[in-house]
This record gives structure tokens, C-alpha cells and sequence, in this order.
């Protein structure tokens, strides 16, 4: 039991249960999973579903965050993607054409990669602070993807496109596939080859691994790169289920999500060790908290509020020292190495 | 005997998969210098941070100036007049050196920092300590000597009961330990209860009345330093007979030279860290850099591995030329470098044991080829048992390990990439006699097996006794190179560091 709560993942998926639950009060069939038309339905199915573009944001940002940067630009990149994707569609004659189709999806992840290599380029190459680096872009992307759209909002009619983020295979919707599919590769990429070891390596001391030989910067600019593809993932998702691309606010504030979703999952800002399976926990957990907002009618109004009283509490509770305060009476936090990560979640919690 | 202003009892303190300390007493009598005596891992860093409230005390209790108490940060027992210079520095290098004096506590008229006040009380402690530098300049840009010498000022200056000094004169030469020492005695006068911890044997009874020695986390025995020769002493600390000490006084063997060197530097040199310099290694060869502090044999260190870029000369190595671009291309010529600053420059303090051993392998291999968990294993293993690192725990976290297993990790991940050259820059720094005899017989075994080793340390007793040359440095500059035969020993060596010219 004791080894349970040490768990790193027990708090995460503590909160999201809680969450879950506590909707149950309200929705009473909330866990309720069917198969309707050959879809499966379900308001468990709709959170990884809305989820899946905010997995695929955060699992890119978690890679920066290890390095020990952080990307801000990645909001800005979903809308640019799905700006070209459907700017493309919309140029030509069959909308429906499944080569088409593909071509505008590859051309999309095609400058997804470059927009990353250029982050990588300027924090790795260039040498600038991860933070203004990627400010760039953030600022500019906005700007970027309004000229791909002429400034208006661009309308698709094509089936192909629409799959990708509203269309179902073999009863499950598509989204949660390729969700799946890039979280288990990520997982692979970094587990099973020494890139995690060598990303945690350079996050944690980036002149002791330097000194070691590591390529810190080709390591750099690798996790900036993936970043970049996975929000071009994203914004297709988010561009295709609504089948439309605007500019200006596809993908608003997505980063400020994505870190946040990083940081519940338990990677410290500081860069270091880091955790894809806790990112996805934390992804989902604040797609859950929308999903709940609205199932449960909080009044619009009061939205952001409640949002950033959970998310507080979120925060709090997976702190140690937090944790001790409250539970423990007047007990000591354990060790000060402990600190970073707590440190870094009550950073986070005021955007949100 | 006076009431003892400090009295520690049965304290214990555990971390994940290690016992730090189990039942420790300790007490500490106003106006005296006590050494906490230990070889690494021993838990004397572990009871100075329990102590001052850096770690929570699992059990035992503290009683200071006959209060009881319990302090959960060092701020508050700073407040309660228990004041610790650590041994890594632990100020702010980016504010002036007055400002880190002051910091937290500065004088203040309706809410606004006196700034002229700060900067005179800084000069006039400062004086005390007898260092005349210009407080308003960054404390970066200052030697490591002179940060030790404020955070010192900083301890003093806050009313202190009991200052802690955790290896004060590691970075100081022979000079700045004898200003520091006459501050100490000057702070005992005044009555102040000072806790030394260092390693260097000599300082300890050239300045503090009595010793605790501890040992596996556990107290061996409270002894007046007049009353414990130096070598019960030894035996107290590492707790076996004296074998492994003696067994190093024969010097090492020359070895027949090979025709052509292993690595030959040609007049390499960097501006602003060292005058061009000439300096052949051979196979099985023990090169030892001697020079004070800041003589540039870091510099010289850095510039053969690459660490830095030489702006000048040739590096050849087995009598091929290699143009340096980095750390990388020193490894691909089989060159290792165990850096000074194992903490910043060495270890990633947040990997494991097994990670950190494996990572220079790895990082030769590239991302794409892991080492295989098993061929990890086995290596990790092998090299925990051969260097006896403790805990035997591949998987526990860098980050806990004592100072002296942290060196032999780095030491670790370096020995399994089979180098020809091992460039160690003072690699039994801050380390106990027990790790350092270790670390020297292995130099010696390493030398034997055909390695050849680039060995600096600031202490020229060391030096003489493992290598085969000596190359001296003053100034930045390379200025003699003495085959260590029989008529060379310390005298000669300092003759020539101060001398400065070629004899």
C-alpha cells in the first residue's frame, strides 16, 4: 500500500478518479459506454476523444520540459497546421479525394517539423533562452497561419479530412486511435532506445553531459522537432473535427494546457526526469474538468473560476509538502531535493 | 568541564535504501574546535544537514543552549545561532559580494536598503578576515578561495552560537588556511563552539581540541585530539589496520618509454586560461600537475580532452594528428576526463547510480543503440563491487550518495569506456583517507595495466607518490617537467613552483 502512494502516478490518477466520480453525482450514467450506428458513444469515450489533440500537444511539450526548456509556440503551430491542411483541401477540385487529402495532411506535418526544427535551432544552435525563443514563434505563427487563411475562416467539405478528427474505424473514433498509436511510440522512442536516458541526462546537467559526450544540442533539437510534429497532429485533429481552420484561435492557450497536463503528470519544470504516462494522466484529467464544466452546467460565466480552483486544488494535493502540512501536522517536508517539482506545480497554476 | 552549548542524542536518519544515521551522539562545548571526523558516507554531511534542519530527524533529539529543539531550516537555525558554511559554496555567484553577505538580512531605513551601510559593514568584515577586495563586484568573478571567504563572513556576521564549517579549506591553499585559522581562533577566544569538518589530517590537529569519529552512520568513540595519535585516528575512521596505506609507499615503477607517445601536445595553449604548453603522455604513464591553486592545471586538463578549444598548437595522439572539436573527439581517441567539479561538471545528480555509470558508453553509441539492460547489468555490477561503491544500489539516486562513492561513480562511467588516457582533476578532493587510498591504489593498478593517466591534484604528496613525471605549473604556464626519480620530493617541487624558472 505504502509503495502505491509513493507511486510518482498515484496523485494524478487519484484526481482524475475523483473527477470522474464526482461526475457520476451529477450525470448518473456517466460511465455509461455503448455502441450506436457501429460508434461507440459514451461521455468516458468523448473526454480522450476532445483529449486526444491535448495528449498530442503535452507528450511533445513533456520532451522539451526534460531538456529542461519549454515551448510556447506549440498553440501557434496547431493553428498554422490546420490553417495549410484545410487551405490546401480547399484549393482543390474534389475535396474528397483521398490523395489530396493526403497530400495536404503531409504538407501540414511537413511544416510542422520545420516550425520545430527552427525552436530547436534558435534554444540549440543559436543559443537563445527556450522560453523567448519559442516566443517567437508564438507571437508570429498567429500571424503565419492568418495569412495562410486570408485572415478569414477557412470551410472544408471533405470526408477523408473529416476522419481524422470526427471519424470513427472499427467503432472507435479515429482521434483516440492515433492517440494511442503516437503515446505508444513516444513510449517505445523513448524507452526502449537510450533517447529518454540521454533527454533526462542533458535536462538534468546539460555540462556534465556535454563533458560526457552527448550531443545536447542534436538531443535538443530533437525533442523541439517532435514537439512540433505531435501539435501538427493536434491541429489537424482540431481543424478536422470541426472542419474549418481559424487562425486566430485554433489552439489558443493550448500551450498553457499542455504544460500544465505536464506538470500534473509529475515532470519538473526544471528539466530531468520525465514521465509519459503521467502526461497523458494529466492530459485527461483537465479534458475531464472541461467535460465536466459542461455536463454539469456550471454557468459560463463562472468557467475559468472553477477551472483554476480545481486545477488549485489539483496542484496542492499531489504537493508533498502541501500534503504534510495538512495531513501531517506539523511534520517536516521530506528532504529539500524533493522541492523543484512542487515548486514548478504552484507555477503553473495562475494561467490556468 | 563547561556545559556542553550543544548536545545531539540517538539520532537516526534514513533514505530511501540507505542508513545515513543510526543512533549518532554528539556534543559541542562553547569556545572549543571539534573535527567530525569520517571517512564518505560515514554521515557526517548527514548530521551536519539534520542539525541545521535541511533533513527532518527520524529520530534522536537536539538540545542547544539547554532548550530543546528542532529546526526545520537552516533560517531558522540560523536565527537560533547555528550558522554552517557549506562545502560547496552556497551563495549567489551573479549579486556582489556584499549583497550575498547582507542577502535576507539587510539594514534597512523605512523599508529601503541602506545600500551604503551594506557595502561598509561588508569591507569592514572582510577586513576582519584580513581580504581586501572590492565588495561592490560580483562574487563570480572572484576565486573560489575568496566565495569561501565570504560565506565565511556571511556566518560570522550572523550572531552564531555555533558555526559549522563542512570542509572550509578544500579549495583554500597553504596561506589562505592559515588566515582562515586565525579567524578560527580568534572566534574561539569569543567563545563561539566551532564544528570542522575536513579531511585533511594534519588541519585537524593543528586546530581542534577535540574529535568524533563516525563510521557507517554510527559514532565510534569522542576523543581529545591531544590524547589520539594520527594513527588510531586512521584506524577509528576506516575501522581495518593500516595495510592499505603502506601498501602505496612504494612509488611506481618507470616504465621502458615507447618510442612514440600516446598523447603528444604541441604547444597547445588558450588565451586567458593557459600560456602555450608542451607535454608527451605515454602508454602505462602517470603524468602528475602540480602547481597552487589558479596555475592553470584545470586549464591544462581541459585543453588535452577538449573541454575548452585550444586557440593554439597540435594534439597528436599515438602519432596521429586530431583536430579537437569537443569532448566527443577526445572520447573517439579514447581520452577521459573526471572534472573537479563532479557536481556541476560530472554527475547528473537525478539518475541513478546504473544510469549515471552507463551514460558516457551510451552517449558514444548514440541514442539509437541502448546498451542492453543485461550488458548494463553486468557492467554496473562489476564496477560497483571493484570500486565498493555504497550503497550497492544501482538504482538508488546519485543525488544521496556521500562525495567520495559520487567520485567513483564518475570514476565508473569513464573506466568502462576502456580509455587509453584518464585525465582526473583532484579526483580525491573532499574525500576521506579510506576512498582516496582506494582511488590512488587504482591510479597505480590502472598505470600497471598499460593506462595512461593525467593526475592532478593540489596535494603534492599524492602527486609524488603515483606519478611518473611531474609538470609543474605557475602563472598559467607550463614551467618544468621532473622525472620523479629518487631525489625529487615536495621540497624540490615547491622550490621550483616558487622559484618559476626552469632548474
Amino acid at each position: 500500500m505504502n509503495t502505491l502512494v509513493k507511486h510518482r502516478l498515484f496523485w494524478p490518477v487519484t484526481m482524475l478518479v475523483v473527477l470522474l466520480l464526482s461526475n457520476l453525482i451529477f450525470t448518473p450514467g456517466f460511465f455509461k459506454v455503448e455502441v450506436r450506428d457501429g460508434h461507440l458513444y459514451g461521455s468516458l469515450i468523448d473526454i480522450v476523444r476532445f483529449g486526444a489533440p491535448l495528449i498530442m500537444v503535452a507528450l511533445g511539450m513533456t520532451l522539451v520540459i526534460a531538456t529542461g526548456g519549454i515551448d510556447l509556440s506549440v498553440g501557434s503551430v496547431v493553428a498554422i497546421c490546420g490553417a495549410l491542411a484545410c487551405w490546401r483541401i480547399s484549393e482543390q477540385g474534389d475535396q474528397n479525394s483521398v490523395t489530396g487529402v493526403l497530400v495536404a495532411v503531409a504538407l501540414a506535418l511537413g511544416l510542422a517539423l520545420l516550425l520545430g526544427a527552427w525552436n530547436g535551432l534558435l534554444v540549440a544552435v543559436v543559443g537563445i533562452q527556450p522560453i523567448v525563443a519559442t516566443l517567437i514563434l508564438m507571437v508570429a505563427g498567429r500571424g503565419l497561419a492568418q495569412l495562410i487563411t486570408d485572415g478569414q475562416i477557412i470551410t472544408v467539405n471533405s470526408s477523408p479530412y473529416k476522419l481524422i478528427g470526427g471519424g470513427y474505424l472499427l467503432t472507435v473514433p479515429f482521434a483516440i486511435l492515433v492517440a494511442l498509436a503516437v503515446t505508444a511510440l513516444a513510449v517505445l522512442l523513448t524507452r526502449r532506445t537510450a533517447l529518454g536516458m540521454l533527454i533526462e541526462s542533458v535536462g538534468g546537467n546539460a555540462e556534465a553531459s556535454r563533458l560526457a559526450g552527448i550531443h545536447s544540442r542534436r538531443i535538443t533539437m530533437m525533442a523541439y522537432i517532435v514537439a512540433g510534429l505531435c501539435a501538427g497532429i493536434a491541429g489537424l485533429m482540431i481543424s478536422s473535427n470541426v472542419s474549418s481552420a481559424d487562425g486566430n484561435n485554433a489552439g489558443l492557450w493550448y500551450e498553457l494546457d499542455a504544460i500544465l497536463a505536464v506538470v500534473i503528470g509529475g515532470t519538473s519544470l526544471a528539466g530531468g526526469r520525465f514521465s509519459i504516462a503521467g502526461t497523458v494522466v494529466g492530459a485527461l484529467l483537465i479534458q475531464t474538468l472541461t467535460t465536466t464544466i459542461y455536463t454539469t452546467g456550471i454557468p459560463p460565466e463562472t468557467t475559468l473560476l472553477f477551472k483554476a480552483l480545481v486545477v488549485t486544488i489539483v496542484c496542492l494535493v499531489q504537493s508533498p509538502a502541501f500534503r504534510a502540512k495538512v495531513f501531517h501536522g506539523r511534520r517536516r517536508p521530506p528532504s529539500t531535493p524533493a522541492g523543484p517539482a512542487t515548486a514548478a506545480t504552484e507555477k503553473v497554476e495562475v494561467p490556468a | 568541564m563547561t556545559e556542553a552549548i550543544l548536545t545531539m542524542t540517538g539520532i537516526s536518519k534514513e533514505f530511501p535504501g540507505v542508513k545515513a544515521l543510526s543512533e549518532v551522539d554528539f556534543r559541542l562545548l562553547p569556545g572549543e574546535v571539534h573535527a567530525l571526523m569520517g571517512e564518505n558516507g560515514a554521515g557526517k554531511s548527514t548530521l551536519i544537514k539534520v542539525l541545521t534542519g535541511v533533513y527532518d530527524i527520524d529520530q534522536g533529539d537536539i538540545v542547544l543552549d539547554g532548550e530543546p529543539v528542532r529546526f526545520s531550516g537552516p533560517l531558522q537555525a540560523q536565527h537560533a545561532g547555528v550558522s554552517t558554511v557549506y562545502q560547496e559554496i552556497n551563495l549567489c555567484p551573479n549579486l556582489s559580494v556584499a549583497e550575498n553577505i547582507f542577502i535576507g538580512r539587510e539594514p534597512r531605513f523605512l523599508g529601503h536598503i541602506r545600500w551604503s551601510t551594506v557595502e561598509r559593514r561588508a569591507r569592514e568584515l572582510l577586513r576582519r578576515l584580513q581580504l581586501d577586495i572590492d565588495v561592490s563586484a560580483t562574487l563570480g568573478t572572484y576565486s573560489l578561495a575568496v566565495q569561501q571567504m565570504v560565506a565565511i563572513a556571511r556566518a560570522i556576521d550572523i550572531s552564531a552560537k555555533v558555526l559549522i564549517l563542512d570542509e572550509p579549506t578544500s579549495s583554500l591553499d597553504a596561506s589562505e588556511v592559515q588566515q582562515l585559522f586565525r579567524v578560527i581562533r580568534q572566534l574561539k577566544e569569543e567563545g563561539i563552539a566551532i564544528l570542522f569538518v575536513t579531511h585533511f589530517l594534519d588541519q585537524v590537529y593543528e586546530i581542534a581540541d577535540r574529535i568524533t569519529v563516525l563510521r557507517n552512520g554510527r559514532l565510534v568513540g569522542e576523543h581529545r585530539t591531544s590524547e589520539l595519535t594520527l594513527i588510531d585516528l586512521i584506524g577509528k575512521m576506516i575501522g581495518k589496520e593500516l595495510e592499505v596505506l603502506e601498501r602505496l609507499e612504494d612509488r611506481p615503477k618507470r616504465l621502458a618509454e615507447d618510442a612514440v607517445p600516446l598523447v603528444d601536445a604541441r604547444e597547445l595553449g588558450r588565451k586567458g586560461a593557459v600560456a602555450p604548453f608542451s607535454l608527451t603522455i605515454h602508454k602505462g604513464e602517470v603524468v602528475g600537475l602540480a602547481g597552487l591553486l589558479g596555475s592553470g592545471r584545470t586549464e591544462v586538463a581541459r585543453l588535452i580532452y577538449g573541454a575548452d578549444k585550444a586557440d593554439h598548437g597540435q594534439l597528436t595522439v599515438a602519432g596521429r594528428a586530431v583536430t579537437m572539436r569537443g569532448p566527443r573527439t577526445a572520447m573517439a581517441n579514447d581520452i577521459a576526463f573526471c572534472s573537479e567539479n563532479r557536481r556541476t561538471e560530472g554527475l547528473i545528480e537525478e539518475l541513478t547510480v546504473r544510469e549515471n555509470i552507463v551514460l558516457a558508453m551510451q552517449a558514444t553509441r548514440g541514442w539509437t543503440r541502448p546498451i542492453p539492460r543485461r550488458r548494463q547489468d553486468e557492467l554496473v555490477d562489476k564496477y560497483v563491487k571493484a570500486l565498493d561503491i555504497r550503497p550497492p544500489n544501482p538504482d538508488a539516486l546519485v543525488r544521496n550518495l556521500s562525495g567520495g562513492n559520487q567520485q567513483k561513480v564518475l570514476l565508473a562511467r569513464w573506466l568502462i569506456t576502456e580509455p587509453r588516457l584518464l585525465i582526473l582533476d583532484e579526483p580525491t578532493r573532499g574525500i576521506d583517507i579510506g576512498a582516496k587510498a582506494e582511488i590512488q591504489r587504482l591510479v597505480a593498478q590502472l598505470s600497471d595495466g598499460g593506462m595512461a593517466v593525467l593526475f592532478v591534484s593540489a596535494e603534492l604528496e599524492e602527486v609524488l607518490r603515483l606519478s611518473h613525471k611531474v609538470a609543474v605549473l605557475r602563472d598559467r604556464q607550463l614551467i618544468a617537467e621532473l622525472p620523479n626519480d629518487d631525489s625529487l620530493d615536495v621540497d624540490r617541487v615547491m622550490e621550483t613552483i616558487a622559484s618559476g624558472a626552469k632548474p
